[in-house]
């Protein structure tokens, strides 16, 4: 590996240039940022590409997987969890992403993303939260703030919205963070640890999306929406500090479960590792 | 002559014989919902599958996890099987869909009960015939197979997963819960007694690779994920390298290959079984249990001196025309017998173009069509 090498042309060697560029993603949005971060987060692990799967869902963070020079799978709405899990069951040596967005993995992909968190299955989910459909035109999503304004709520969103990283924590996953693209640096941080950690892991991105969500939100730019991801988000630690009332309206960032258990995977492998020697011997 | 190893016998509900058939035929992955009257073969995985090195049973939180997690095995390059029952099979259309268009191969096996919904949950039914067919959305061929006893729940078992490595496509298995809750005497046949297909890897290097490629079978080669052969696999519409793809001309390939590989080889996929058809006037058409009670029918008829055949349709579809077409040049009447509405009768009016008299029995009370039954319609010519 050349020490001279570019945060650029470390991407150039992991993207599909020839076949699916231009890409789909408007200006502005950040999911190309995610996108760039676990590109870098791979290589600094050293991961060859052939041993990289990543498991897409349906929506604009579903299209991501078509760039990468992975092995790529890009599946129905909801559904990337379930079709990891078989991927990584059946060879437990592939280092599995889920690539989901907020209402991909929160709504209709909730179940897989509980059992996958209870199972503790060896996935890394990385969650793109831009709090809204955004192919679809623009729709609330789980995650979308209570109060904002969407094509399916135009008098103000009632329910409350999910928070990923309290779902992930109680539903029993392994490593659980949360970062944004304004702060790539400790994204890449989390990222990184996510993918060396075994069992399931939940990495939730916030991406801004300004097209659908912003134009609607009063962050009428990208840049708008940035400045609202530099004000908001802050560390976990500091955040902990905060007294209750100063707490409204920041969003912690960073690691909020690091627990180190055993994969599904290696759970059920060592219990078959075991069966079959004990029948060896001629036991039962 | 080496002498014949004999076979072994076991005493299996049809449950169990569709288990010891995708063992035979290499099945190393099951992901299931329980539902009952499916629940055995579910059962029966998960205490033989850990006691094969690298096979894998997990039990997923609902039918459409257990259709992601087989197709997930299939692209790893494993043998890969679900069953339900009814609702869970509307369920799985959507990832059985997928499964169509990504081209990946597994065995689902439905045992049908009672429906609409929930319906009749351990009673006896044929009633998803047509979901098999047209359950998922889009445009598709579908294998659909079907067994009428204990040994053919194994054989059709094997046949199933031979069919899905073959032609790289999602195969079902219909069975009925006569047949599934059946036990009978069974022989598993010995080691090279039976075909085992595999899917076709690549051989070539993977920089030529390209993974929906068009080939003489219309089949392209499969590798596992992770062997080196990077590509994209999608459920959008795809060109030959698997990249989503909007261009007409395209599109109509890839809808073309797809179904081209199946309609190519009917002589392969369409397998009957013909009992007294070849100067039959009177034919019964039918599948699964109700099989068994028409070919009782059929025989008594014989006695009393009608000329009654048995069509036994072991394939649902793609419809077994040819042989339909055969007897309908000498039948005056066929004879439909089925645990539905008239699902398969359909069929059978289509390719019989007003040819012959059909006359259909339908029973939807959770109750098996008896012989007699179809034997007093067979009399009435």
């Amino acid at each position: 590996m050349s020490k001279n090498i570019t945060g650029n042309e470390i991407i150039h060697q992991y993207l599909r240039h020839n076949k699916k560029f231009p890409h789909v993603l408007c200006a502005g949005c950040g999911h190309g940022i995610v996108l760039g971060t676990l590109i870098r987060s791979i290589h600094s692990l050293g991961i060859p590409k052939d041993d990289v799967v990543v498991v897409a869902g349906i929506g604009c963070s579903g299209r991501l997987a078509v760039y990468v020079d992975f092995n790529t799978v890009h599946t129905t709405h909801g559904r990337a969890l379930s079709f990891a899990t078989g991927i990584k069951m059946s060879n437990p040596k592939l280092h599995v992403i889920a690539l989901m967005g907020d209402g991909d993995a929160l709504s209709i992909g909730g179940n897989h993303l509980i059992h996958a968190a209870r199972r503790n299955i060896g996935v890394t989910a990385l969650i793109l939260n831009n709090s809204i459909y955004g192919m679809t035109g623009g729709q609330s999503s789980p995650a979308t703030p209570e109060g904002s304004t969407t094509m399916t709520n135009p008098y103000g969103q009632l329910d409350h919205s999910f928070d990923t990283v309290d779902l992930a924590k109680g539903a029993g996953a392994n490593y659980v963070a949360r970062g944004t693209v304004f702060h790539v640096n400790r994204l890449e941080t989390v990222m990184v640890e996510a993918l060396e950690r075994p069992g399931f892991s939940v990495v939730e991105a916030i991406t801004p999306c300004h097209t659908q969500y912003g134009r609607k939100n009063k962050y009428k730019t990208p840049v708008d929406m940035y400045k609202w991801l530099k004000s908001t988000a802050i560390t976990v630690e500091r955040y902990n500090e905060l007294p209750e009332e100063k707490r409204e309206g920041r969003m912690p960032i960073g690691v909020f479960v690091d627990r180190q258990q055993p994969g599904f995977e290696e759970r059920y492998y060592a219990m078959q590792d075991g069966f079959l020697k004990r029948s060896a011997r001629g036991g039962k | 002559m080496p002498r014949r190893k004999k076979r072994t016998e076991i005493f299996a509900l049809g449950n169990e014989a569709v288990v010891q058939g995708a063992l035979l035929a290499g099945c190393s992955f099951y992901g299931g919902y329980p539902i009952t009257p499916s629940s055995e073969i579910m059962e029966i995985m998960a205490a033989s599958l850990p006691k094969i090195e690298g096979g894998v049973f997990m039990q997923m939180e609902d039918e459409i996890a257990s259709m992601g997690a087989v197709i997930g095995a299939s692209l790893s390059g494993r043998k890969a099987m679900t069953a339900t029952s009814g609702p869970g099979f509307s369920l799985m259309q959507e990832n059985l869909g997928y499964a169509v268009m990504a081209e990946t191969p597994l065995v689902l096996v439905n045992v049908m009960r009672g429906g609409p919904s929930t319906g009749l949950p351990t009673s006896p039914a044929q009633s998803d015939v047509q979901q098999a067919r047209w359950g998922t959305h889009g445009d598709h061929p579908i294998i659909v197979l079907s067994a009428s006893d204990v040994q053919e729940c194994l054989d059709m078992t094997i046949t199933a997963f031979n069919m899905a490595e073959k032609y790289r496509t999602p195969v079902i298995l219909l069975l009925d819960e006569v047949t599934a809750h059946t036990r009978e005497k069974i022989e598993i046949p010995n080691e090279g007694e039976y075909e085992v297909f595999s899917r076709t890897v690549p051989s070539m290097p993977p920089e030529w690779y390209r993974p929906y490629e068009e080939t003489v079978r219309g089949v392209p080669p499969m590798p596992p994920i992770g062997s080196g052969y990077r590509f994209h696999v999608t459920g959008l519409t795809h060109d030959r390298n698997g990249f989503p793809t909007q261009r007409p001309e395209e599109v109509v390939e890839l809808m073309d290959r797809i179904h081209r590989k199946i309609d190519q080889f009917f002589y392969d996929i369409q397998l009957v079984e013909e009992i007294m058809t070849d100067d039959c006037d009177v034919c019964v058409i039918a599948y699964g249990s109700v099989a068994r009670s028409a070919e009782l029918a059929v025989k008594q008829a014989r006695s009393h001196g009608v000329k009654a055949g048995l069509l036994k349709l072991m394939t649902l579809f793609p419809y077994p025309r040819r042989h339909t077409e055969k007897i309908l040049a000498h039948a005056k009447t066929l004879v439909v017998p089925e645990m539905n509405m008239g699902q398969m009768s359909r069929e059978v009016k289509r390719v019989n173009m007003g040819h012959a008299a059909v006359r259909t029995i339908n029973r939807v009370d959770g109750q098996i069509v008896t012989p007699s039954e179809i034997f007093k319609v067979i009399m009435q010519g």
